[in-house]
């Protein structure tokens, strides 16, 4: 029927996503390792009912013509991959990559998955798992007697036993990626290569533009909530802007019936 | 028919076009760098036998309001925004080259730097392509440069961004909401024009202007289904005058 009514649901819709990725990072404002979204809009196509330019007579041209733009849409949600801040935890086990990277995790079906957050734990059998309970890559196994774990910069893994013998593994790899914005995210704190992302480079932290990994410390979410506030601010404005275009027409289309 | 009706019918229906207009500046009052789209009544003279006494009015969109919108820093080093006057060029669906401000980069799997939709950005050499392993800055004239492999020391440029600022007037806006230069030719490059990096340009769309517009436009509607009412009065009162039953 109207135009507007249309255009203006368009634009309540991209409003409804903008608020929707403001309180999917609000509510990860504790996560570990939490990298914020932030929604990207576009103007949709335009509908050209009079051509700018064409001839109008022989002679001369239509100076401006008359096109009518379609709405706006969400046309992705960018993660955002700025370190967070870096806690300090004392937890021998907690790992922040300071710099690029993810730590590569195996999944229950054998295929890696990518993280930031740190925060690794033992499993029964002594292997080094994230609080989901999936294997670090590669795997390190702490000793049932272990004394005391160390976990130097570039990703060794220094183990002190019983009986003053030390032991050395891994080091802990990294990855990272030519675009981590394409990764895809797989909750748990995981994300996933894809075709976007392009492929792993895989090596030791701290060479190959890869970051260092400093023990004792967690990486927090990035998320500024001040930032997201204001932003829900401006979407809710916005949203009930567009509710009172959706009412103008809907008033004029009263008036046009009340004839 | 009396020819008032017709009048208020197309001033009616150019209203709703032009309300069109409004509520898709107000639709993209979130996207990032969107220009205001301008919308402006023209006047249609009728011309035929006898006196020149009607007016239709015509709905047309002038162009777009090309002002910056807000500058706010989102603390990315893919984002940047152009201050002041300039385009950011960019390679369109069909390869040719089209402008747009809206700077929030990203790269591709393959390393070439392209916008948020996946347009490849032109340099100054071709499209830009981004080694592995390096961590990006993006200069204040649009150079692209790099520091691989955790080497602070060495800086390698891998190109230019091309910034462009041809005059408002020749900018026209695609239908894919691209701009290009009116004549078809791509913009010469221009050293003049800076960007800030880790920044994005608002869209400039002012909330207040278009709800006002709204409002007026709704009123002018309202106005418009008045006259046809009139029109439709006068015919009834003419229908009685006339009657043969009376």
């Amino acid at each position: 029927m109207l135009r507007s009514l249309w255009i203006a649901k368009t634009g309540m819709e991209s409003q409804q996503t903008n608020i929707d990725v403001i309180s999917h990072n609000l509510a990860n404002v504790s996560t570990n390792g939490f990298k914020r979204s932030r929604p990207v809009f576009e103007d949709l196509i335009y509908q050209t009912l009079r051509q700018p330019g064409a001839q109008a007579t022989q002679q001369s041209q239509i100076p401006s013509g008359l096109q009518l733009g379609t709405g706006a849409r969400p046309v992705a949600t960018e993660r955002i991959h700025i370190q967070g801040n870096v806690q300090q935890t004392g937890n021998p086990l907690d790992l922040a990559i300071n710099g690029n990277g993810f730590f590569q995790i195996r999944q229950t079906d054998g295929t890696l998955a990518y993280t930031r957050d740190g925060s690794f734990q033992v499993n029964s059998e002594g292997t080094v798992v994230t609080a989901n309970g999936d294997v670090l890559q590669p795997q390190i196994t702490i000793p049932s007697d272990a004394v005391s774990v160390t976990i130097a910069k570039d990703g060794t893994v220094t183990v002190l036993q019983a009986g003053n013998t030390t032991s050395t593994q891994g080091p802990i790899q990294l990855s990272n990626f030519i675009n981590p914005a394409g990764l895809q995210s797989a909750g748990d704190n995981l994300y996933l290569e894809t075709v976007a992302s392009g492929t792993p480079n895989t090596s030791n932290p701290g060479i190959n533009g890869l970051g260092n990994v400093n023990q004792g410390f967690v990486e927090t979410s990035n998320v500024n909530v001040v930032e997201e506030l204001i932003n829900m601010i401006t979407a809710q404005r916005a949203y009930e802007i567009n509710s009172k275009a959706i009412q103008a027409s809907d008033q004029m289309l009263q008036r046009l019936v009340q004839l | 028919m009396d020819r008032l009706l017709y009048i208020a019918m197309n001033g009616a229906k150019h209203s709703l076009l032009q309300q069109a207009v409004t509520t898709q500046n107000l639709a993209n009052v979130s996207t990032n760098a969107y220009k205001a789209q301008s919308s402006a009544f023209r006047a249609l003279p009728v011309y035929g036998a006898g006196a020149p006494t009607r007016t239709f009015v015509v709905d047309s969109t002038p162009g777009a309001d090309l002002s910056s919108g807000v500058i706010r820093t989102t603390g990315r080093p893919l984002d940047v925004a152009v201050q002041g006057r300039g385009w950011i060029a960019v390679q369109d669906a069909k390869g040719g080259e089209a402008y747009t401000r809206n700077g929030s980069l990203q790269i591709a799997a393959d390393g070439t730097l392209v916008t948020s939709n996946g347009l490849t950005v032109v340099g100054d050499g071709g499209p830009i392509s981004v080694p592995t392993d390096s961590e990006l800055t993006i200069g204040k004239d649009g150079s692209v440069s790099v520091v691989s492999n955790n080497q602070f020391n060495a800086i390698t440029t891998i190109g230019r961004i091309k910034l462009t600022n041809p005059a408002d007037t020749d900018m026209v806006r695609g239908d894919d909401g691209l701009f290009r230069q009116r004549n078809g030719q791509p913009a010469a490059a221009d050293a003049g024009v800076n960007l800030a990096s880790s920044a994005l340009e608002a869209s400039n769309v002012s909330a207040v202007d278009a709800l006002i517009s709204l409002i007026d436009q709704s009123r002018f509607f309202d106005m418009q289904i008045k006259l046809m009412q009139k029109a439709d009065e006068n015919a009834n009162r003419a229908a009685q005058v006339m009657s043969l039953t009376a």
